[in-house]
């Protein structure tokens, strides 16, 4: 297990040493979207019509955070499942995303998208929504606004703590952590 | 006949709508320290400690532990020698809209579940209402996020599949949800009644202080042995692999009929929260 420090936005070359299973400090630029978003974005791309944010080597976070309190740039910030997206998040990475940031399984055309090209997935701690509002320096929103917490944002994050789950290797933290600890046990 | 005003019973909501999202229960907080305490798996220790930290930040900020701050459940008993001054339910809702904004809690709530839109406010609440003796109203709000509710599962089993079958498919529902529903889960399970019943004894049972025993020893060794067998999955804390995969299991019963077994299993997240008051 491997830590690394990058700062986004970043090239698929950054990533290529990453291995299911190590941990990132991430800075520098992400885009929060979830669910609604998505799905405007794939739209957007369907309709061969440009994106609202450069996704040539972005990070894109499935987060719908709380309102920000007076003096404070967000509110509570977890990750969400990002299962939901899986049905997005391909053509996403064709279209030159690098990092996805979420929690909980992908589906099958994720992992081989990923393989694919280059990409790599990274778990934040879910539910830990009041620890990873610590990370945030500024967020400011790109569009949608009428989505609310589902708006897309960009976020400047300093060293957030992060774990590589699935990684252009092949490797999956979900299949790999559980068998290890069992193999620990029956040693 | 003691008169409450619906303007007490919005307030008591609103404010438990905070309450609960801020700060987990004890019993919770309790259970996620020591877990750490016992995990042996180093990677799994450490992310409960990052789970400990993070109740430790909600405290400090004052922001909400998670950011999916739920559909508010209430339940609420009223007692039948209580006049409820106004409209119950709008008190209700009210409550979860005040709690919402002023909390500053995510509005989390679409209207029509197909064609989606938020409502802006996080109403409707889903309303359970029980009617029971003595003139006062407790009301216990429940936020739910769906990280584990969509993880949740219901089964209308054959009689003939007995005790395994129900375990297996309490077991077999823990092991799908994977790392989905942030673990370590609570898991609430409700064995009989009908269809409807079944899940709501499931989602009841999420609100029993966590590792507490169904008072019938059958069933208080079926939750040990259930837990035992989920914590023997490997899943762990975040489903990164660890014997913690689950904090508690929870079974509520109800009589059912003779061709039935319905099983349902309510999972809840490592931040499975909820306030109450007596009003």
């Amino acid at each position: 297990m491997t830590q690394h420090r990058i700062t986004c936005p970043v090239t698929r070359e950054q990533f290529e040493p990453l291995r299911a299973g190590d941990t990132v400090l991430l800075s520098g630029t992400i885009y929060t979207a979830r669910d609604a978003a998505h799905k405007r974005l794939f739209a957007l791309l369907r309709e061969g019509k440009p994106l609202p944010f450069d996704v040539r080597g972005a990070a894109v976070y499935y987060a719908g955070p709380t309102p920000a309190p007076e003096g404070m740039p967000i509110g509570a910030c977890g990750p969400t499942t990002s299962g939901r997206m899986d049905a997005y998040a391909p053509a996403l990475m064709r279209e030159g995303l690098i990092v996805m940031i979420g929690k909980g399984a992908r589906s099958a055309e994720v992992e081989a998208a990923v393989r694919e090209t280059g990409a790599v997935y990274l778990a934040a701690i879910g539910g830990a929504g009041a620890l990873a509002a610590d990370c945030v320096q500024s967020a400011e929103l790109v569009c949608y606004e009428d989505l609310g917490s589902e708006a897309i944002r960009r976020l400047t994050v300093r060293d957030m703590p992060l774990t590589v789950v699935l990684d252009a290797h092949g490797g999956n933290l979900y299949r790999e952590g559980p068998a290890a600890y069992l193999a620990s046990r029956n040693a | 006949m003691r008169t409450v005003c619906a303007a007490e019973i919005r307030d008591a909501v609103a404010r438990l709508c905070v309450e609960a999202n801020r700060k987990l229960p004890c019993d919770m907080e309790c259970a996620l320290r020591s877990a750490r305490e016992s995990e042996p798996w180093p990677l799994a220790k450490e992310t409960l400690g990052t789970l400990c930290e993070n109740l430790e930040a909600a405290a400090r900020t004052g922001l909400p532990i998670c950011q999916d701050t739920g559909m508010a459940c209430v339940f609420t008993e009223i007692g039948q020698d209580v006049h409820i001054e106004g409209d119950f339910e709008s008190a209700v809702n009210e409550g979860v809209a005040k709690g919402y904004t002023e909390g500053l809690l995510r509005k989390s709530v679409v209207r029509d579940p197909i064609r989606r839109g938020n409502t802006g406010d996080n109403t409707p609440a889903v309303l359970n209402v029980r009617l029971v003796p003595g003139d006062r109203v407790r009301i216990v709000v429940a936020p739910k996020g769906f990280g584990s509710e969509n993880m949740s599962r219901i089964a209308m089993l054959k009689p003939s599949q007995g005790e395994d079958g129900v375990k297996d498919f309490v077991v077999e529902t823990v092991c799908l949800a994977g790392p989905n529903p942030c673990p370590p889960v609570v898991v609430g399970v409700g064995v009989g009644g009908t269809f409807e019943r079944a899940a709501l004894l499931a989602k009841q049972a999420l609100l029993r202080p966590v590792g507490s025993h169904h008072p019938d020893p059958y069933y208080a060794a079926m939750e040990e042995e259930l837990l035992a067998r989920i914590n023997a999955l490997g899943t762990g804390p975040q489903g990164f692999g660890g014997q913690t995969t689950a904090l508690g299991v929870q079974i509520e019963t109800f009589p059912t009929h003779i061709a039935g077994m319905p099983v349902a299993v309510n999972i809840g997240c490592h931040v499975t929260r909820h306030a109450e008051v007596i009003v």
